[in-house]
């Protein structure tokens, strides 16, 4: 029981850890490369987009449902490994 | 045939489907009425997420007010899809394996407190109405415009056939019709957008045609940051918002997002926690469809505008001109006599006002699309209204029927409540459709706002709910008050009681009230911490409880008590 416990609180942590590199990235895309750092990407041009104004209005939005994917398979992953899958 | 039948056609027919799909889901249990049985498919489930999330301020607006602020329309694109990953991340996964129906379900028994439900009921309450009453003014209004009937007529209308299935089908009902309802409304919004592409950039793909080139060779971006300059307007590429600001209404519309009932319950319809999370996936790519698209949309759009109205001859312009002429839609006005039409930033020599709503109306006209594809966009705007609408109508029965009345009379049997909940939801109907017909002026302004106060109040308290085992109802209580509160304080300040003040030297930290529900949200999480350190901690059976949720396994369906 006490190991299970154990295991338990690892998942947990290996969760939080998933959650966290996941939504680094959610937050440097968005707010980072899309609002606070815009303007000098902006000085980079990618076809007709510049790169601020790319992630700004598509760029981001293209990563956060990448990272939601992300997510569903590394979780999958962790919960089969800890054997708290859903059957 | 003329545009007029082939409306009466398109939405006569999508109207039918509806209706169709609504009797022969009708719900027969409580547990259909609000989670549709459990049994509802991740694509499905995200697909009805999808359109029960983009409202007629998505499909008609939201490109036209980018199409006029550029950049700065960003803060809807990220704020409105980057919410979703908070949604997959931190909270669907936890409140399906939570399994009951409602987030103040889930606010009451995990803060084990009658009092921490009914301020959740509360908050839910408010921010629904609020939603609800525009969504109800934008069907009435897409009704008058393209079937040429009173805006009340419109609004009628529109209530009878929400009335119709929100009611008779509940959750289940509106899942599937919310179903189909996507799909028109997606192909209605694709359609002209790609061949307004292929005429302006030569690239089907309207996400590509943006950063495409026209066809003097020069890109589309460039070209029209240097049009709108000539013209004294600020450049499409460039912000006008601050940096706070910008990151501050991005946050709140984010977080906003995350914390919103109508959205949240949805992920209560499927079967498992993993399927909780591949729906938000789901959901996200259908909603990216529309929201990559739409920029495309509105850069096209202002780009036409100017290309074939600006500078022409008052008498000689294009035919969609003409027709949007009679709705005001469009206003030309020669001011200075010359014959000209001048597009200008100085309101006093300006002599083209276009409505933001203009993007997305006349793109089939300005294309030159056949008829029924004018018909297909409006049969489309009411998709979008009416899956928003049924949704919201459908967490304010829940919250009346189970929030309330299962609380205080646990001894209703299980008919009775459904009574409760169709009746909650045919009164629902007919306050939001007294809303829609008589406005209260701020209804526009305050739909925005409904975020920042489901960022400041719901958000962190499920939050804190699920990621501290330490959190107590006296915090939940304290945080969801204050944030409520102060976010409310703060909009009515500048909205209603000092409108004039509302402005940049006066912001809080030059945080507009559009962006303030990010604030509220840490104001909201403070006060969470600090008062649940003075106070017990939470029992042994919900310290379990959490514990419990935080693991996939076992997650029955949604149950009840």
């Amino acid at each position: 029981m006490e190991n299970h416990k154990q295991q338990m609180k690892k998942y947990w942590r290996q969760n939080i850890r998933t959650v966290l590199i996941l939504l680094s990235i959610w937050f440097l895309v968005s707010f980072g490369f899309g609002i606070l750092l815009a303007e000098p990407l902006n000085a980079i041009k990618i076809g007709g987009y510049k790169l601020g104004f790319w992630f700004a209005q598509q760029g981001s939005i293209f990563t956060f449902v990448v990272l939601i994917f992300v997510y569903v398979y590394k979780m999958n992953k962790l919960d089969e490994a800890f054997d708290v899958n859903e059957k | 045939m003329d545009i007029l039948t082939w409306t009466y056609i398109l939405v006569g027919l999508s109207f039918a489907l509806y209706i169709g799909i609504a009797i022969y889901t009708r719900a027969s249990s409580t547990k259909e009425f609000y989670t549709a049985g459990g049994g509802v498919s991740p694509l499905a489930n995200g697909m009805a997420t999808a359109a029960d999330w983009m409202s007629a301020a998505s499909f008609i607006s939201m490109a036209g007010i980018i199409a006029f602020s550029g950049y700065d329309g960003s803060v809807y694109l990220m704020g409105w899809t980057g919410g979703y990953v908070l949604l997959a991340l931190l909270l669907a996964p936890y409140l399906r394996k939570f399994g009951k129906f409602t987030v103040p379900d889930f606010v009451g028994d995990r803060y084990y407190s009658n009092k921490a439900r009914v301020v959740a009921v509360f908050c839910a309450l408010f921010i629904s109405f609020t939603y609800v009453a525009g969504q109800m003014r934008g069907v009435g209004i897409v009704f008058s415009r393209y079937l040429e009937v009173d805006i009340e007529t419109g609004v009628l209308i529109g209530m009878t056939i929400v009335f119709f299935y929100a009611v008779m089908g509940g959750m289940k009902g509106i899942t599937y019709t919310q179903v189909a309802q996507y799909c028109v409304l997606i192909f209605a919004f694709m359609v002209p957008a790609i061949f307004i592409s292929i005429q302006l950039t030569g690239n089907p793909i309207p996400q590509l045609g943006l950063g495409g080139t026209v066809q003097d060779g020069t890109y589309l971006l460039d070209k029209l940051d240097g049009i709108l300059a000539d013209l004294g307007f600020h450049q499409y590429t460039a912000g006008r918002k601050s940096l706070t600001d910008m990151f501050a209404i991005t946050l709140a519309l984010m977080v906003g997002t995350a914390g919103l009932p109508h959205v949240i319950v949805r992920f209560f319809t499927v079967p498992r926690v993993r399927d909780a999370r591949l729906s938000a996936g789901y959901a996200l790519v259908f909603i990216a469809i529309l929201y990559t698209t739409a920029p495309a949309v509105a850069a096209f759009g202002i780009y036409n505008a100017i290309d074939t109205v600006a500078g022409q001859p008052v008498d000689n312009l294009p035919d969609w001109v003409e027709n949007w002429q009679k709705t005001n839609l469009i206003v030309v006005e020669d001011k200075n006599n010359d014959g000209l039409v001048q597009y200008l930033a100085n309101p006093e020599s300006n002599e083209l006002t276009v409505d933001k709503d203009i993007m997305v109306l006349a793109a089939p006209e300005i294309a030159e699309l056949p008829n029924w594809v004018v018909g297909l966009v409006a049969a489309g705007g009411m998709a979008a209204a009416l899956s928003t609408a049924a949704g919201l109508l459908l967490v304010i029965s829940t919250s009346v029927s189970r929030d309330l009345f299962r609380t205080f009379v646990p001894a209703m049997t299980e008919k009775t409540e459904l009574i409760i909940a169709r009746m909650a939801a045919a009164v629902a109907v007919i306050i939001a459709g007294y809303f829609g017909i008589n406005p209260p002026g701020f209804v526009a302004e305050v739909v925005a706002f409904a975020f920042g106060l489901a960022a400041a109040s719901f958000f962190p308290v499920i939050i804190m709910g699920i990621f501290s085992t330490r959190m107590n109802k006296e915090g939940a209580i304290a945080g969801m008050i204050s944030g409520l509160v102060f976010t409310l304080g703060y909009i009515i300040y500048f909205k209603f009681i000092h409108p004039e003040a509302n402005n940049m030297d006066n912001w809080w930290f030059g945080i507009s009230p559009e962006g303030i529900g990010s604030l509220g949200m840490l104001i909201n999480f403070l006060a969470c911490f600090v008062v649940s350190k003075f106070t017990p901690d939470p029992p042994e059976h919900v310290q379990e409880m959490i514990q419990d949720i935080r693991i996939p396994r076992g997650a029955g369906k949604a149950q009840d008590h």
